[in-house]
């Protein structure tokens, strides 16, 4: 299963990114095998508007199955949830590798609708 | 004669001297009108508290899909410049608050699969204050595309003898949708090192938009000469000063009109407005440009 995790750096050493939209990259990785690469979403970080539609348009095309991020917002939220990208919140400070873990093992939380409101309101 | 009040900071006066200007031009006996574009927050009528004759809604145009047409090959989400559009699984995703109906979606889309469809984002209100024809737009809550808003305000105007326009603070889109076409800038100011920075911003776009422009300086015996000094480097001229006067923060506090709780500053606005029309006739004589231009500068 190809998960994508928004993340500070380009490695599993790296820091979680918690924002989605504005996140620095995002690192997809085969769940199976563990092999992973990061996607920079530089295009997005300063975007005027729409990062996070532009940044869940380009989680779907990577071809990703879940998100594991700290937060979703509503219009990331519905084009994830339309494309069938389940979503998970990782809280506290956390390595990408700790998150797959805890992602592994269950211990995420699944959401169900967006758990921050648009940035423009 | 078009009149845009702007400011590059906020807070610096520009409703205050737009209203109590359009109020002392009123009663000479000219036609006024005032046009209150700062939608996102217009605050004109707590001073001229206008009788709202008419209201109107303020729609733009969005994509909507025609379902049985679209493929889903994904062109309008690729050309849409403003990320209003996500397509996912084949579907089409529109974000019609993201959207400024620029059109490119319905232009480029291969299969002529979306029509335009009309969404309000705020109001127009008209009326009377006094003699002064009073419009002011008010944007949504939660939308963004305030230039429509204001657009749609200047279209409402027509011909008085005196147009004033009150414009959203900044130097972004929505303060250039205002001072657009307009014949003639006031920038108000503050003789703060902020209220400098923001001015000579502001400055900087009047003169890309080539409108003249004259400098109003409020609260001007306060903070250091930096502005003055500036204008007079730039060749701009200060055609409006207003003392930090206790007396005017209290009028403005009751939602009272300076030139009518504080008789004496009539003169002070009328002087202005004198100087605004001779630098106006002096720029429309000698081509557009008042102060020097950047090629001089």
């Amino acid at each position: 299963m190809k998960i994508a995790i928004t993340s500070y750096g380009e490695d599993l050493k790296s820091k979680m990114d918690k924002s989605f939209g504005r996140a620095k990259w995002f690192i997809l990785m085969d769940s199976g095998t563990g092999s992973f690469a990061a996607h920079s979403n530089k295009q997005n970080v300063n975007a005027a508007q729409g990062a996070g539609i532009q940044a869940a348009q380009n989680v779907v095309n990577l071809g990703a199955e879940a998100l594991l991020s700290g937060n979703v917002g509503p219009n990331a939220f519905r084009v994830l949830s339309a494309a069938g990208v389940r979503m998970f919140i990782v809280q506290g400070d956390k390595t990408i590798e700790e998150a797959v873990n805890e992602w592994k093992e269950g211990n995420l939380q699944e959401i169900t609708e967006a758990t921050i409101e648009g940035h423009w309101v | 004669m078009k009149l845009a009040i702007a400011s590059g900071k906020g807070g610096t006066g520009k409703t205050t001297i737009a209203t109590n200007l359009a109020l002392s031009l009123a009663d000479t006996g000219i036609h006024v009108q005032l046009l209150d574009c700062d939608v996102e927050e217009p605050n004109c009528h707590i001073f001229l508290k206008p009788e709202i004759e008419k209201t109107e809604p303020v729609t733009v145009a969005i994509p909507q899909v025609i379902e049985e047409k679209c493929t889903g090959c994904g062109v309008c989400a690729d050309v849409c410049e403003f990320k209003a559009i996500a397509v996912v699984k084949g579907k089409v995703l529109i974000f019609p608050e993201l959207c400024h109906s620029c059109g490119a979606c319905m232009l480029f889309c291969p299969e002529g699969a979306f029509r335009e469809v009309p969404r309000e984002i705020g109001i127009l209100e008209k009326g009377k204050a006094g003699e002064i024809d009073f419009i002011h737009g008010l944007l949504n809550i939660g939308e963004l595309m305030s230039p429509a808003v204001i657009g749609a305000v200047k279209k409402a105007g027509g011909e008085p003898d005196v147009l004033i326009i009150d414009s959203p603070p900044g130097t972004s889109c929505p303060v250039i949708e205002a001072v657009k076409n307009a014949d003639f800038v006031l920038l108000v100011t503050e003789p703060t090192p902020f209220g400098l920075n923001d001015l000579e911003l502001a400055v900087g776009m009047v003169r890309e938009l080539r409108i003249p422009l004259a400098v109003g300086i409020n609260r001007s015996d306060v903070g250091n000469d930096d502005v003055k000094e500036y204008c007079r480097r730039e060749g701009i001229e200060i055609v409006l000063e207003i003392p930090d006067d206790r007396r005017i923060a209290e009028a403005y506090s009751r939602g009272e009109m300076v030139v009518r709780a504080l008789p004496e500053y009539g003169k002070t606005f009328e002087e202005c407005w004198a100087r605004i029309v001779d630098l106006h006739n002096h720029a429309t004589q000698a081509g557009t440009s008042v102060g020097k231009t950047e090629a001089e500068g």
